[in-house]
């Protein structure tokens, strides 16, 4: 099933040559409209008319999560304020969230991405695709949506959380495919089957799930509790949402990225130079069509490697392998970006606590749970119960408004997080999620 | 009229408390009344010691969130009723209790029980004036 087919089969050398027009219409359009990177190209004495080949690019500067942040809310976009037709946003590294702009092209861009995805997944217009991803800044629902729309097939636009909900509507209206986080999926499977719910009565086949990092036996869990083919897909807010990078039913092994929109670089995280195909490195995303906020060589951190062989699919934009890790300490929680340095910020100024933290995350039938171990200030105390419950309330409250997810709250007494030599350890995930 | 109560802030793990009592044990510091209030995730030692400032310090010394205040040695006949009239005494002068304890020992054949109230110079004048008996630092030892 293809979308796009003239597009996701394109000859690898016409391809090529798209992304070298769309990234010189993207250096230049930065450069005049982007005062940080024209400042940036100078500081680097390089001019968007140097890029005269797809190699050219390790020319241009990189960017940065942070970049996000110091020029928040609105310092990266291209295109004026008239034409930003919507915003979404993400965690950023600290108290401020991070924003993405689009423009009614890029919505247009993003919703195209979304349908060849979908294609990959084998739906079309015939299917309901229950979207239980959230709705709202968060890029999941409504990139799912607009996807299911442009490509003809009926949504429920349910969001997520109400799992017995979910079910219900899943019976009812005879949903074929379902796109949340695989530890919704996990959790929606584990419902149905203790509570005895009759599978024949599902028509679901398939579910399109991405917004954390999931492993091939977390895949074949969910794929056996829902009877389905469970399939991976890629994005981020900063980059333009879900939709990025797309697994195929054909193959099951390794996301296709939607190359005439992003150009991609694998680079290894301590020289930046490219790693040889195979090899694992740090992915590093450009966009090449996006007007609102186009992002030059951003570094996402994520884990990856290309996978150099041709899909048994036919589609010719090359493959990425399921993420391995991160370069940085970002947790995904119930698919929420969380940075420890987060905590740090939002405790940061409280009186009575000391800047000693450590996240601890566990999943607890099937959903993340984040404990954040607080460290008291040495001369905080109390005779009062009730004082001591009043302050961790507090903390607490200012801790899930930085972060946007809900956390377990642990007050420690002075010097009983573990210090080490330098840069201490501030996140124990016991889910591993990588393989 | 008042005697001195540590307060010490405790995690929720096995030995905390024994690690505490234990180095009040090798610094020879007497515990004589003791209450531990506790929620699922932490725990507040409150104690007399015979002498409460030493063992504010080497509490302090050895790293625990540990304060020293003031709180009430209230001497009752150990025998029926003898703790209610201290609490009508109280409560007729309006004053709210935020905890109570006990000695761990009897003084005599009395009970002596350590009370936290909202107004505390207000709590010692009507429980005086009542002929209620209290303890200083000195008396409780």
């Amino acid at each position: 099933m293809y979308w796009n087919k003239p597009i996701e089969m394109m000859e690898i050398d016409r391809l090529k040559a798209l992304q070298l027009e769309r990234l010189q219409t993207t250096a230049r359009m930065a450069y005049q409209n982007v005062s940080v990177y024209r400042e940036r190209m100078q500081k680097d004495g390089v001019d968007p008319d140097d890029i005269n080949s797809l190699d050219d690019i390790r020319r241009l500067p990189f960017t940065e999560k942070n970049d996000l942040r110091d020029h928040y809310p609105f310092g990266l976009f291209a295109a004026p304020q008239s034409e930003i037709v919507r915003i979404h946003a993400s965690s950023g590294t600290t108290g401020k969230p991070i924003v993405a702009g689009y423009t009614q092209k890029d919505v247009r861009i993003w919703s195209e991405i979304v349908a060849r995805s979908l294609g990959c997944a084998h739906v079309t217009r015939d299917d309901t695709v229950q979207v239980a991803y959230g709705y709202g800044l968060f890029t999941g629902g409504l990139g799912l949506h607009y996807g299911v729309e442009r490509m003809g097939g009926k949504v429920v636009p349910v969001s997520s959380g109400n799992t017995r909900r979910q079910l219900t509507l899943m019976e009812d209206l005879g949903t074929t495919a379902i796109a949340c986080t695989p530890s919704y999926a996990l959790m929606i499977g584990e419902t149905l089957r203790r509570e005895g719910f009759d599978l024949s009565r599902l028509k679901l086949k398939t579910g399109i799930f991405g917004a954390e990092p999931w492993t091939e036996g977390m895949r074949r869990k969910i794929e056996e509790l829902l009877n389905i083919k469970a399939l991976d897909i890629y994005g981020l807010t900063e980059i333009i949402g879900p939709g990025v990078a797309m697994e195929c039913l054909e193959s099951q092994n390794g996301l296709h990225v939607w190359e005439d929109h992003f150009f991609v670089e694998i680079l290894n995280p301590e020289t930046q130079e490219p790693v040889p195909d195979g090899e694992y490195g740090e992915l590093c995303i450009s966009t090449i069509s996006k007007e609102g906020m186009p992002l030059i060589r951003y570094r996402t951190h994520d884990l990856t490697a290309f996978i150099p062989e041709p899909c048994v699919c036919g589609r010719t934009h090359r493959r990425i392998k399921r993420f391995r890790g991160r370069t940085d300490d970002m947790l995904t929680i119930r698919g929420v970006n969380v940075f420890p340095t987060q905590v740090e910020s939002a405790i940061t100024g409280i009186k009575g606590v000391a800047p000693r933290y450590m996240l601890i995350v566990d999943r607890v039938s099937d959903t993340d749970v984040l404990e954040v171990q607080v460290e008291l200030a040495p001369d905080f105390i109390s005779d009062e119960v009730r004082v001591i419950e009043e302050f961790h309330a507090k903390i607490l409250k200012t801790i899930e408004q930085v972060l946007g997810v809900s956390i377990k709250l642990k007050l420690m007494e002075p010097g009983s997080i573990e210090r080490s030599e330098g840069k201490s350890r501030r996140v124990i995930d016991n889910r591993h999620l990588f393989e | 009229m008042f005697v001195k109560q540590i307060s010490v802030f405790l995690e929720n793990r096995p030995g905390r408390l024994e690690e505490l009592t234990t180095l009040f044990g090798k610094s020879g510091v007497d515990l004589i009344a003791l209450s531990i209030a506790d929620t699922s995730d932490f725990g507040i030692l409150r104690g007399i010691a015979d002498d409460s400032e030493k063992a504010y310090r080497i509490a302090k010394e050895n790293g625990y969130n540990v304060g020293l205040i003031s709180v009430i040695a209230v001497v009752t006949p150990d025998e029926p009723d003898g703790l209610a009239r201290v609490l009508r005494i109280l409560k007729d002068g309006e004053i709210s209790i935020e905890y109570l304890y006990s000695l761990v020992r009897r003084v005599g054949n009395e009970a002596v029980i350590i009370l936290r109230v909202n107004k505390p110079d207000d709590a010692v004048a009507v429980l005086i004036a009542n002929g209620i008996k209290l303890l200083d630092d000195n008396s409780i030892k």
